[in-house]
């Protein structure tokens, strides 16, 4: 862990009179999947702008190949393959020309033939751009990012507005990648993702890192004990809720209760008999093992997706 | 270079695959030349000679359309924030544009070219040479002007409400449609001040005076170096991001591409000889037509005959 690829120092950004980023740092080891976890306008996409060279920082130290985003980004472009958000081609270029033309580009590049088939768009490959489905889309995205063996790669929310069966088929694909030991930057605002594709994981809101580590590391800061949610017909207070047993501790987010409890059946038997005697009722509860959506809870006690 | 190369491909492929692009770049120029040939010509050899001018004046203007439109639509799309992550520059994505363009409209005047030859029988074609240059350096002006066009509007909306505005005024103002010497005084005295008009006259000289590039070096002269002011300009407003606004300053930009034509048109009021030219010029084509078994050749300008007399 002694050699960063990619360094973000105290990083600043303002558009206008609003503060994007708010002083943001974090460093990505070589061969290591990064995710910048957070809600929508927390700064995530700024942030990952500024290091593929798109866009200017106010203030701080940026630092991707060794290379000045804002000083060499002539260079910085040949070391770096991205996948951007709100972002086209032509709708009347096909496929394979769009992989082709844009491998073309570079000194050192993949075979175009190789990502099609690695990719799965071999039978889309003289499809026009806007024929593709969503996905389909989305895929060429990942291959084209890919046509310069990039040492660095980054994914602005890659599965943003797909459905839940093509997310998983990114999700398989981004896997590969990670196997391969391909440095990855992501950003998201889905859990799953973050958990499931990053080694670690920096929690942006409001333009800053906000809690940073692996997922686990993450986690276990929060207690790693099991979580029952519940809502009730009648208002409680928190402190009552605290005070049951088996319960260690008790947050109210959007009028419901997040029970957190090393010892899930004690707690629930404590929790009826409760609202037994106190004539309450309970409308829904449900049982999770810890996510970072809690730890962004307990940081933040808003929920992660707004 | 090599980047402008497979670039300028690239921009070709898919143009020749939209079909509104071809309509205006081939059908439209084609239907013009067509209707000047054969309703204000007549069908006239002399006459068609004459108002090939015009009809290939047309035909290389209409390249700021397609152009701006196409940049715009690049912009907004996001499909040149793409381009951007990969190492290219805006002379790269611009010049090729202008490239790809240049390659798809010279056939087309071409045509026009050879179907006076062979569908009305023009077999005095005057200087080539002052031709091919003209059309060559007016080609790139233009496309560049739709480019400059495209960097200072925000939408595809605003785009189109300049281009029609630039349009309309290249088109009535400049000898393109109506002969020069036909229109009003005042046009005639705004007209100097167009592109357009220098384009049309050095064509008419060329074509039906047989002057070659040197006699032709004013017109040719401001038309290469408006190209690359215009160039020049555009590079520096080139804008990748949809969301990047114009800024005041770069509207100032914009209008310096006007300028080579402010002085040409205050130099052309005080010692210039394009109106005359025009004048003697339309005399000659027409007068030519008069023993036909029409009477002489009435271009589209009805309105004004009496311009036409001597003085």
């Amino acid at each position: 862990m002694s050699n960063p690829i990619l360094q973000v120092e105290n990083l600043t950004k303002s558009y206008g009179a609003v503060e994007a980023i708010r002083g943001v740092s974090f460093e990505v080891q070589e061969g290591e999947v990064f995710g910048l976890l957070g809600p929508n306008g927390a700064g995530k996409t700024s942030t990952i702008e500024i290091l593929e060279g798109l866009r200017r920082l106010d203030s701080g130290r940026v630092s991707v190949c060794g290379l000045d985003p804002q000083r060499d980004p002539e260079k910085l472009k040949r070391e770096i393959g991205a996948t951007l958000q709100a972002t086209s081609l032509p709708d009347n270029m096909r496929v394979f020309e769009a992989l082709k033309l844009f491998a073309s580009f570079y000194e050192r590049r993949r075979d175009p033939e190789e990502l099609l088939k690695r990719f799965g768009l071999e039978e889309k490959r003289n499809a026009f751009y806007s024929k593709l489905s969503g996905g389909q889309k989305q895929r060429l995205a990942l291959a084209m990012a890919l046509v310069n063996d990039p040492r660095v790669l980054f994914f602005d929310e890659p599965t943003a507005g797909l459905d839940p069966q093509v997310r998983r088929e990114i999700y398989d694909i981004i896997e590969e990648l990670r196997r391969e030991k391909k440095t990855i930057v992501i950003t998201t605002h889905y859990i799953e993702e973050a958990e499931r594709l990053c080694d670690r994981v920096a929690i942006v809101d409001h333009g800053k890192v906000i809690a940073q580590g692996t997922p686990r590391e993450l986690k276990q800061r929060s207690g790693d004990t099991t979580r029952i949610e519940v809502r009730l017909a009648k208002p409680v207070s928190v402190e009552t809720l605290k005070g049951l047993d088996g319960v260690t501790d008790c947050q109210a987010v959007d009028g419901a209760f997040l029970l957190h409890c090393p010892r899930p059946p004690q707690a629930i038997v404590a929790l009826v008999k409760h609202l037994e005697a106190e004539g309450n009722e309970l409308t829904s509860l449900e049982i999770s093992t810890p996510s970072l959506e809690d730890v962004f809870i307990e940081l933040t006690g808003r929920r992660l997706r707004d | 270079m090599k980047h402008f190369v497979t670039l300028t491909r690239n921009r070709i492929a898919l143009t020749m695959r939209n079909r509104v692009f071809l309509f205006f770049t081939l059908l439209m120029p084609m239907g013009m030349f067509f209707l000047f040939a054969s309703v204000f010509g007549k069908g006239e050899p002399l006459m068609v000679a004459y108002l090939l001018g015009p009809v290939i004046a047309l035909t290389v203007m209409g390249s700021f359309w397609g152009l701006s439109a196409s940049l715009v639509m690049y912009r907004e799309q996001g499909i040149l924030r793409r381009f951007r992550l990969a190492p290219l520059t805006a002379a790269d994505m611009l010049a090729s544009s202008l490239a790809a363009n240049f390659i798809l409209t010279i056939p087309t005047v071409v045509l026009e070219v050879l179907l006076a030859r062979w569908v009305y029988h023009v077999t005095q074609f005057g200087n080539p040479l002052s031709i091919i240059i003209l059309v060559s350096v007016a080609t790139i002006s233009f496309a560049a002007l739709g480019l400059i066009v495209a960097s200072v509007t925000n939408s595809m909306q605003e785009t189109q409400i300049i281009c029609q505005i630039v349009w309309f005024a290249l088109l009535f103002f400049s000898g393109a449609t109506f002969p020069l010497a036909t229109l009003p005084k005042f046009v005639q005295g705004l007209a100097v001040f167009l592109p357009a008009t220098y384009l049309v006259a050095g064509l008419q000289k060329a074509m039906l005076l047989a002057q070659n590039p040197w006699m032709l070096k004013t017109e040719i002269f401001v038309l290469a170096a408006w190209s690359i002011l215009a160039f020049f300009i555009s590079t520096q407003l080139f804008r990748w991001e949809p969301g990047e606004k114009v800024t005041r300053n770069a509207k100032l930009w914009a209008l310096a591409t006007v300028l080579p034509f402010l002085i040409l048109g205050a130099w052309e009021i005080k010692y210039g000889n394009v109106q005359t030219q025009s004048r003697s010029i339309y005399r000659m084509a027409t007068a030519a037509g008069e023993p036909a078994p029409a009477n002489a050749p009435e271009p589209a300008a009805r309105p004004v005959p009496s311009r036409q007399a001597p003085r």
